[in-house]
């Protein structure tokens, strides 16, 4: 139920945002028959110019472009691609499963690196440990992806002679284990990016929630610590964890465009960034809108956790 | 409220900024960094950042070279205070932006609230709903790659972050008695909100602006690195990052360098923000 009230909300939200991402690449100069015709446009007739403007649909007015753009999009019809002519919808369903993927596998390492070191530096607060742990929170969130990106590719590529990624992308289901092989990078560039702020927010949790009576009262009914630690304290802190967590999951999803450029993975990122090189209106229109209602849906799931894991929220 | 106490309460908060060590220590890192790209911006960099010396390409730290050369042999070193001072530009002018038109917005929006704070909201809503680097990313794409385009594109990217910042403590400020008492004496709007609004949720804005600032960075060196800034043969962190791709094997130093310029201004960064939240915070105060 209380996913369909917030239903309204969300529709008008994905509304502005056909109409953000419609209006903010009307205004790219050069428009797609300059850029898939290149210096060739000069030699074309001012009526041959015109015929293609028709047949690409761009000689209607704006409202019109947008119209029948949204009403194809809903029936399931994203366009096609101008250079190669393949669907976008094609392209896309095999883009969003890598993207999926490695977001899945990058918040997985995310959380469990950052719960790890979250529970590890909240222990003795003011320590040694607990600088160490606050100083590797530091760290993440400062050096950016594409650097740890670099760096591991230039590691393991010369000294170890490891480079997955330099072999062409398999699914999961041509190849699983050099899939995984392929991932295991990436996800852990994102993971130890999503850590740094699942981290602090562990710790901060946890120290707020060790100072309750109910953890005094566990402690002196003789409960061991360890028992006390994971299922009074980790648990009654876990609200706070899956909120970071869903925010985490929208930059990762914005993380993933520099990471699979790095690490050849033909993902959404890449789709979009390479269909921005060559302004293909339709690409990149109808990808950034798939986008965005996965960045919604997730915010929607989110929520629905957030309800699971604290049955007080209505 | 009086003069001094003013004085008195504003003093206060800065000592208290320069007991924390870490805050401290992130000053010091930023002013490291903003000295740096105001020698670099002066035009008084050792080595001219676009000059090549094909003789003395990929030569490692020297005393002449501190960073090193690249494969043009220009020096690292003045590249990458050359790319600082660049990232810094856009991180301001972007920042202020964002902030200037987010505060402005949200206390607007939060103190009138009907349809104008309606409109706000859902504004910052849709533009929530994008992963940042992918909407500048389009933004850029559209405007173009000098740095004031870049600066426009982030600025659009963080001025919800602003909005809400703003918003939240103006809807809870204008239902106190101190502005209700105002508002019957019949103060001018204007002079309300400036006066006796903006005092009030003028410490959450202060810790977002050093926090966006890094964020700013970290966005404007991830578009150069994916080719949509600073166009070659400039110099921005980002890109050298890019470049050092193929040389970092037997180069380290043209990887090492520019990543760690930028690793030192957002470290720096947040650590300043953080302890501004503490200090402008007496609620952490006594607690922390």
């Amino acid at each position: 139920m209380a996913f369909l009230k917030r239903l309204p909300s969300v529709l008008t939200t994905l509304f502005g945002i056909s109409v953000f991402v419609f209006v903010v690449l009307r205004v790219i100069p050069g428009d797609t028959i300059t850029s898939s015709l290149g210096i060739e446009t000069g030699v074309l007739t001012p009526e041959q110019i015109e015929s293609l403007r028709k047949y690409y649909g761009i000689d209607q007015p704006l409202i019109g472009q947008y119209l029948s753009w949204m009403s194809s999009f809903l029936s399931g019809d994203l366009g096609f691609s101008y250079s190669t002519g393949a669907p976008v919808w094609d392209l896309t369903k095999s883009a969003l499963l890598v993207t999926m993927q490695l977001a899945l596998f990058g918040t997985l390492l995310g959380v469990l690196i950052g719960i790890s070191i979250g529970m590890f530096s909240a222990r003795k607060p003011g320590s040694a440990r607990d600088f160490l742990g606050q100083f590797f929170g530091l760290l993440a969130l400062a050096i950016p992806g594409f650097v740890l990106s670099t760096t591991i590719v230039t590691v393991m590529a010369n000294k170890f002679q490891y480079f997955p990624n330099g072999y062409e992308y398999m699914t999961p289901f041509e190849d699983l284990s050099m899939n995984l092989q392929q991932m295991l990078f990436p996800s852990l560039v994102l993971g130890i990016a999503v850590a740094a702020p699942i981290m602090r927010t562990t710790r901060s949790a946890l120290l707020e929630t060790v100072d309750k009576d109910f953890i005094r009262t566990a402690y002196g009914k003789g409960v061991k610590p360890r028992v006390v630690r994971l299922k009074h304290v980790l648990r009654n802190s876990l609200i706070p964890i899956v909120t970071m967590t869903g925010i985490q999951f929208g930059y990762l999803l914005g993380g993933a465009v520099i990471v699979e450029k790095i690490f050849a993975l033909p993902g959404m990122g890449r789709q979009i960034l390479d269909a921005i090189n060559k302004r293909e209106y339709a690409t990149v229109q109808s990808s950034i809108m798939v986008f965005a209602i996965l960045f919604v849906t997730i915010n929607l799931i989110t929520d629905w956790v957030y309800r699971k894991v604290d049955p007080r929220i209505k | 409220m009086s003069k001094e106490t003013k004085a008195a309460s504003s003093k206060d908060w800065v000592h208290y900024y320069f007991k924390s060590t870490s805050g401290v220590i992130g000053l010091i890192l930023v002013l490291i960094m903003v000295t740096l790209s105001i020698i670099s911006a002066l035009n008084l960099a050792p080595i001219d950042p676009l000059e090549q010396n094909p003789v003395d390409a990929l030569k490692g730290p020297s005393g002449t070279y501190w960073f090193g050369t690249d494969q043009f042999g220009r020096d690292i070193f003045s590249r990458s205070i050359d790319g600082m001072s660049r990232s810094l530009s856009v991180a301001l002018l972007s920042v202020g932006i964002a902030a200037l038109v987010g505060v402005f917005l949200g206390v607007i929006g939060g103190f009138f609230g009907g349809w104008l704070d309606g409109l706000v909201v859902r504004a910052s809503d849709v533009i929530f709903a994008f992963p940042a680097i992918l909407l500048a990313l389009a933004i850029v794409n559209s405007l173009g790659n000098s740095w004031i385009d870049t600066s426009i594109a982030i600025a659009i990217v963080y001025t919800p972050i602003f909005i809400r910042v703003a918003r939240g403590p103006v809807l809870t400020v204008k239902e106190m008695d101190y502005v209700k008492s105002v508002r019957v004496l019949g103060f001018s709007t204007p002079r309300i909100l400036i006066r006796h609004v903006m005092p009030n949720v003028l410490a959450p804005i202060v810790v977002q602006i050093a926090l966006s600032l890094s964020w700013a960075i970290l966005t404007e060196s991830g578009l150069s690195f994916l080719g949509l800034g600073t166009q070659p043969p400039d110099a921005s962190l980002g890109l050298m990052v890019s470049e050092a791709q193929p040389l970092a094997a037997f180069a380290w130093w043209s990887l090492f360098f520019p990543s760690l310029f930028i690793t030192v201004v957002v470290v720096g960064l947040n650590l300043v923000g953080d302890g501004l939240r503490d200090a402008l915070d007496p609620a952490r105060r006594s607690s922390g």
